[in-house]
């Protein structure tokens, strides 16, 4: 694996493998001194070109316990701002020995273009609608220890309630749940699902309130307040009335089904009750976990037994 | 392929019940020691002088504790990261006489890593080597304290040390 692009290109047998080294991540992440020398003298750089906090302090933390070096590159103080194009900003940093590239852009497909430019990895940390893969294997990673299955998610029913059509993290996640076995429903109101869903292996539900009972997890996706202006939701109380999960909403799931979210809540919206009065709550162990899974995702890159590297050194 | 079976069940039993003695008499007791075993071929090693060290003195159970050393290899990138494998130490090192145990020592690189993955839990006072088997070719200058049998081989050869017993292939 030199890239982790998008989770199309993970077979089930590829998601399994990294999350038992994600097992290994979170036991070093437990140890005394969290750190280990495994990816001692790679360097890892960020490029946010959107911002974020949490995947970008994960990518960090990540790298970091792997006592890999790290470089933030902040696109609001570099020459991105002088008119460089992406193509120029990549060599120019390449140039100066990256061992992979951590990209968040806001357009799709921009981490597939960089892979041209450089000979470093490149890990997708999200691009625009399209995938967020460390996303989607940290939630599978969540689901997998919380409900013991680590066969895989078969006969798992899993729903992804919310606004799919501008999220990549829906996108990420239906093809990793569906791709370990679960069944996946999308909950949304119909502005908000994507123009066409074939080949998309879910059911889609315009009503939340009929799901709840057999749901093993639920998933909510953030509102983007800004989706209110292109007129895609006639108000937020009307959505959470229909999508939020509330507290009688929360009733009604089943004693051992996770909540989960992604980040950042929108409280009030799509989550109406205090996700740490939830018992099913797993949104802070998915924080977690990310930085476990990303652990994995940048070993496997950079310091497991690739081919290529097996000949370099014996 | 042949296989040459170099000690028997039996063998591997009286070996550890000798090494078991010996760390005892060496360390005026077992107040102060600690097992260690190598993930994955040492963990038995280290249950099963623990288990002889509590026939030996039941009033001081020995901890046993377990070290995964992947992350701490020079070699890392070269070998797969086993699943399961983890390091589980269940007291600090601080003052103490640890003994790691192992099945074979080879090169002395997986012994390197334990000593650098230890320095993490704390600073023993003694870090001593306990293997059932020495097969010899050391690319580090290591050796070990505590010896079931020392195994003359070739470097392409293929040791196995189980409580079953210990086979060349």
């Amino acid at each position: 694996m030199k890239h982790l692009l998008s989770v199309e290109d993970l077979t089930a047998d590829d998601i399994h493998r990294l999350l038992e080294l994600t097992d290994h991540m979170v036991e070093v992440s437990s140890r005394p001194i969290p750190k280990v020398p495994a990816l001692r003298g790679k360097n890892v750089v960020s490029l946010f070109f959107e911002d974020s906090t949490r995947t970008r302090t994960s990518f960090d933390t990540a790298a970091k316990r792997l006592s890999a070096d790290t470089m933030n590159f902040a696109v609001s103080s570099s020459s991105v701002n002088k008119g460089e194009s992406l193509r120029d900003t990549i060599e120019t940093i390449s140039a100066m020995g990256v061992d992979a590239f951590v990209v968040r852009h806001k357009s799709s497909g921009a981490p597939q273009m960089i892979t041209r430019w450089t000979n470093a990895c490149i890990v997708n940390a999200g691009d625009g609608w399209h995938q967020h893969p460390t996303q989607a294997l940290l939630d599978c990673y969540t689901i997998r220890t919380n409900l013991n299955r680590r066969d895989g998610f078969d006969g798992l029913r899993i729903a992804i309630v919310g606004d799919i059509k501008h999220s990549r993290v829906a996108r990420s996640d239906v093809q990793a749940f569906t791709r370990l076995g679960a069944h996946v429903t999308l909950v949304a109101p119909p502005t908000l699902l994507p123009p066409s869903l074939d080949g998309w292996p879910v059911e889609v539900s315009h009503d939340l309130d009929s799901l709840l009972a057999d749901l093993d997890v639920l998933y909510l996706l953030r509102v983007q307040r800004e989706r209110m202006d292109d007129a895609l939701l006639p108000s937020l109380e009307e959505y959470s009335a229909l999508y939020g999960l509330t507290p009688t909403r929360a009733a009604r799931l089943a004693p051992h089904a996770l909540v989960m979210h992604p980040g950042p809540m929108n409280r009030g919206v799509e989550m109406v009750v205090d996700p740490s009065e939830l018992p099913g709550s797993v949104i802070l162990q998915q924080v977690t976990n990310g930085v476990a899974v990303r652990m994995a995702v940048l070993f496997t890159l950079l310091g497991s037994g690739s081919a290529a590297s097996i000949g370099e050194s014996a | 392929m042949t296989h040459r079976t170099v000690l028997s069940a039996d063998d591997v039993r009286r070996a550890l019940t000798r090494i078991a003695h010996e760390i005892v008499e060496r360390n005026h007791g077992v107040e102060e020691v600690v097992l260690v075993g190598l993930q994955r071929g040492g963990v038995w090693v280290a249950d099963a002088l623990g288990d002889v060290l509590r026939g030996i003195d039941a009033e001081h159970p020995v901890p046993i504790g377990s070290l995964d050393v992947s992350f701490h290899r020079d070699d890392v990138r070269l070998r797969p990261i086993v699943p399961g494998s983890v390091t589980d130490i269940p007291v600090s090192l601080d003052g103490t006489t640890v003994v790691l145990c192992d099945d074979v020592l080879f090169t002395g690189r997986t012994v390197r890593a334990a000593l650098e993955a230890l320095n993490e839990y704390g600073r023993p006072r003694a870090v001593q080597l306990a293997v059932i088997v020495d097969r010899g070719h050391r690319e580090l200058p290591i050796r070990p304290d505590y010896v079931g049998k020392n195994l003359p081989t070739a470097r392409d050869e293929d040791v196995r040390a189980t409580v079953e017993g210990v086979t060349i292939r």
